[in-house]
């Protein structure tokens, strides 16, 4: 199939080039707040919404409200308005979209945010609808033209015809005639069965250019006169710049000048070496500030004091208290590290700032925001600031934050309009992250005829959202720390869940790939192992029997257990651990296989998903994104721990900050369930899945009931010898 | 020192003004242009950064321009005009390995060094070969069918 990402990467991408010397931006018109007027160049395109441009030759481009940060979201997105509107999806264009709430938010958030695996699941009726409206004007546009009733018409291919004359007129000689018309409010949607590209496994339309180094990342930005600078913020959180010698610094060739601001140093060069060499060569004292004796057992013991109190309620059925008291109580708590997104793309984000305009380059998930932020920074208005979106080289949360942007605009304060492109060493990337929370989930709980009777539960860890979104904090309750654990699939009777917010001292927190699901995911299918050992049960088969009232998460967990040879004999100090979860409107059964050796080693040796997700609209997207998922979430559970000492995050780089890697990765098969539902997320959901179906494996093939991440290989190596 | 080089980088003769130290990395991306070649950890953690050097896959973060000389360096932008790059590119899109894509210049690069060297790796040359580069994504079971599909060992 010729698919247009090459359009993708020529047309809608900056492209530039010391070589060529040619500059390509491709910016969206400002539209009308409505969304459903014309934008400035509509005299020459059909723009019935804000995702839908026709030109008079018949050329489709799509408006991707989302970003692309390797999820496959934009190809799911144009097979979504192409089905409706019935275009030639071998010749449409993608273009990122501007920043503009009104047009492009993303209706869960309000905000034009990419995350929480909600971008099919937000934009799967509005994108329909928007193509549906689309199509029912361009058919209505021919029927008039032919002066025949609009239900004798289809529309198939671009083209509209006209069955029983054999009549037929590609949309682009339509668009003067359907840009008269009034978008209809209620377009008939396609009969699903009627589909012929949702639920197809179609190639992406960003990677053709992924393979020969043609895409430009934020990062690969390249423009005349460029400068290249890198920073280093105060090791220490919240330390402020003391003194600065710069003495050493004339000696490194292509600095430019070096920019000392109240809490961060940069060096600006002509190229990213001088800019690096010279921050080395600088001598920088720091007033480290009230967080300089900040340390990891401090803050644990803070979490946990923390995990005493009461929380607020988040979710309260049948008597708890009552409950607890009859029969044997079961207590475990949880624990959770700080983690870092470590993106393979480093922080980074151009600038071009002159008196009146500011103008940005970068990968973001936060376009609005950003734009947002720089302009209070600058005094500017929004409109004075463009945003230039990037495919992005890893998101996995850490780009819904603009600090990137508002560093390098600081930056650029201080030259004289000259572009700077601004990039941070992996160190600093992984020292001035945004951190995934620590977490402690305390648990009680009672068996009764070999089920769950009574459950009293307890997140204790930052609250993301009271920073980020703060009218989706509300009585003390962070939606996102509570995910899947109100919600829980499994039918108990007794069930009490609270929430305690602990902030830890000077440490950001934020969104990391799996969100509030991956604290409470691990801690509730962790302790349903632990119940069905002291039930006697086998762990599939206690599930089982509490998940009656939820047959799409028993199915899932049925075919893993097929697939998975459930049951069927390993070797010793091997096991297999299941996770069911019901995350991100998906409902996912995992099965992980693994062994542990005398050293405590663990060697993972399969993992099987079974996974309803929904009408899949592109399934090979899916299995993708459960793979990759699954990864990054066994990663963590094996090796992801930051660790803060004397308010410094102990780990810089991939040496101490370790990744799983290929000659440690087993076979990974995903079985995608067929299904009429609505789409469910995906793109987050192997992340909750993995960590505690590998904790129960491991609990499996040696008995040791695991609490805490990352794996701790001691206390594995000392176990066996208990 | 900075002074004139002469580097052959995807076959043409190429002069840069760079300081000896100045890894390859950046000689590329920001004297040069040729962004495909992607920075990630700045000490040969990654593999985002590989290049071929006479055709063996070096980490350009910590290859000095001064000790290229002479050897004929490849990229990601021209990796296309050799027999096994062309495969590897082919596999990658057709069995569909590739997320965000930002390490896949480094994947590309190890995985056309492999197949050149090894027309058909086993699962312990892939490994050997593919350990040094790190994908975020977590490609690498796909990256593995693909370097088969690639070496027409597949059955993928």
């Amino acid at each position: 199939m010729a698919i247009s990402s090459s359009q993708l990467s020529r047309r809608s991408l900056l492209r530039g080039g010391l070589a060529s010397g040619v500059l390509l931006a491709f910016h969206m018109p400002a539209l009308s707040a409505s969304g459903a007027a014309a934008p400035a160049d509509g005299k020459s395109k059909f723009a019935p919404n804000a995702f839908i441009r026709i030109d008079p030759a018949g050329k489709i481009t799509l408006v991707m409200p989302q970003v692309e940060m390797g999820q496959g979201v934009y190809t799911a997105i144009a097979m979504i308005l192409a089905e409706e509107l019935e275009a030639d999806f071998a010749r449409v264009a993608l273009e990122h979209a501007p920043p503009n709430d009104k047009l492009y938010g993303n209706p869960v958030f309000g905000i034009q945010a990419t995350g929480n695996s909600n971008s099919i699941r937000a934009f799967w009726n509005p994108l329909r609808e928007a193509g549906a409206a689309a199509r029912a004007m361009l058919v209505l546009a021919a029927a008039q033209q032919w002066r025949v009733d609009p239900s004798s018409c289809s529309a198939s291919n671009s083209e509209v015809l006209h069955a029983t004359s054999g009549r037929r007129i590609g949309y682009g000689a339509l668009i003067a005639a359907a840009s008269q018309l009034t978008p209809p409010k209620n377009p008939p949607l396609k009969d699903p069965k009627n589909f012929k590209l949702i639920g197809r496994s179609l190639k992406r339309l960003d990677t053709p250019h992924k393979v020969d180094g043609g895409v430009v990342y934020g990062i690969d930005v390249m423009l005349p006169g460029m400068k290249f600078a890198t920073v280093a913020a105060s090791p220490v959180f919240g330390g402020k710049i003391s003194r600065v010698d710069d003495s050493a610094v004339n000696k490194i060739p292509g600095v430019h000048k070096v920019i000392v601001l109240d809490d961060m140093v940069a060096v600006v060069g002509e190229h990213m070496w001088a800019a690096k060499r010279g921050l080395e060569a600088l001598k920088i004292e720091w007033n480290e500030g009230p967080n300089a004796a900040v340390s990891s057992p401090q803050i644990w013991e803070e979490l946990r004091s923390a995990s005493t109190q009461s929380g607020a309620v988040a979710k309260s059925t049948g008597d708890v208290n009552k409950a607890l008291s009859q029969g044997e109580r079961l207590e475990a708590a949880y624990e959770l590290p700080f983690l870092a997104h470590a993106t393979m793309e480093p922080m980074n984000c151009t600038v071009q700032l002159r008196p009146d305009t500011c103008e940005l380059w970068l990968g973001t998930q936060i376009m609005t925001r950003v734009q947002g932020t720089v302009a209070k920074l600058t005094g500017l208005p929004p409109e004075k600031v463009t945003v230039n979106n990037h495919l992005i080289g890893g998101g996995f949360g850490r780009r819904l934050e603009p600090d990137m942007a508002l560093s390098a605009v600081r930056v650029a304060q201080h030259l004289d309009g000259e572009p700077v492109k601004v990039v941070w060493t992996r160190e600093e990337d992984i020292q001035h992250d945004v951190y995934r929370p620590m977490y402690r989930d305390t648990v009680s709980a009672t068996l009764k005829d070999g089920k769950v009777a009574a459950w009293k539960y307890k997140v204790t860890g930052s609250a993301i959202m009271a920073r980020w979104l703060p009218p989706a904090f509300q009585k003390g309750i962070d939606i996102d720390a509570i995910d899947c654990a109100v919600d829980m699939p499994y039918d108990i009777p007794d069930l009490h869940v609270e929430y305690v917010r602990a902030e830890p001292p000077g440490v950001p927190t934020g969104f990391w790939r799996g969100v509030g699901p991956n604290n409470n995911v691990f801690a509730i299918e962790c302790f349903m192992d632990e119940l069905a050992k002291k039930a006697g049960k086998d762990p599939i088969a206690f599930r089982r029997a509490m998940l009656a009232k939820n047959p799409r998460l028993l199915a899932a967990l049925d075919l893993v257990a097929e697939k998975s040879n459930w049951g069927q004999p390993l070797p010793t100090r091997a096991g297999r651990g299941v996770c069911v979860q019901p995350a991100f409107g998906s409902y996912i059964a995992t099965v992980v296989e693994a062994e542990v050796d005398a050293r405590g080693q663990v060697r993972l040796r399969r993992v099987t998903s079974a996974v309803d997700t929904g009408i899949a609209v592109n399934p090979d997207s899916i299995e993708a994104q459960l793979q990759g998922g699954l990864i990054f979430g066994l990663t963590a559970a094996l090796y992801g721990e930051v660790t803060v000492k004397n308010g410094r995050v102990q780990q810089s780089n991939f040496n101490d900050y370790r990744m799983l890697r290929i000659d440690q990765i087993p076979p990974i098969e995903v079985h995608v369930i067929k299904s009429g539902e609505a789409p469910g997320g995906i793109g987050e959901t192997g992340v909750t899945a993995g960590p505690p179906a590998l904790r129960n494996a491991i609990y499996a093939a040696t008995g040791i009931p695991l609490r805490r991440l990352p794996i701790d290989h001691d206390a594995l190596a000392s176990g066996r010898s208990t | 020192m900075t002074e004139p080089k002469h580097l052959t980088i995807n076959g043409e003769t190429r002069s840069v003004d760079a300081p000896d130290d100045m890894p390859l990395l950046w000689v590329l991306r920001d004297l040069l242009g040729l962004t495909g070649t992607k920075f990630g950890c700045g000490i040969a953690q990654c593999g985002a950064c590989t290049v071929h050097l006479d055709g063996k896959p070096v980490r350009s973060c910590m290859l000095p321009v001064s000790a290229v000389g002479s050897k004929a360096v490849t990229t990601i932008e021209g990796i296309g005009r050799t027999t096994a790059g062309a495969k590897v590119q082919r596999a990658w899109l057709d069995l569909e390995v590739i997320q965000c894509g930002y390490c896949q210049s480094g994947q590309i690069m190890s995985a056309a060094a492999l197949l050149a060297g090894t027309p058909h790796p086993d699962d312990s040359d892939i490994d050997a070969a593919m350990a040094g580069n790190i994908c975020r994504c977590g490609t690498y079971v796909r990256i593995r069918a693909a370097i088969k599909r690639a070496a027409g060992d597949a059955q993928a």
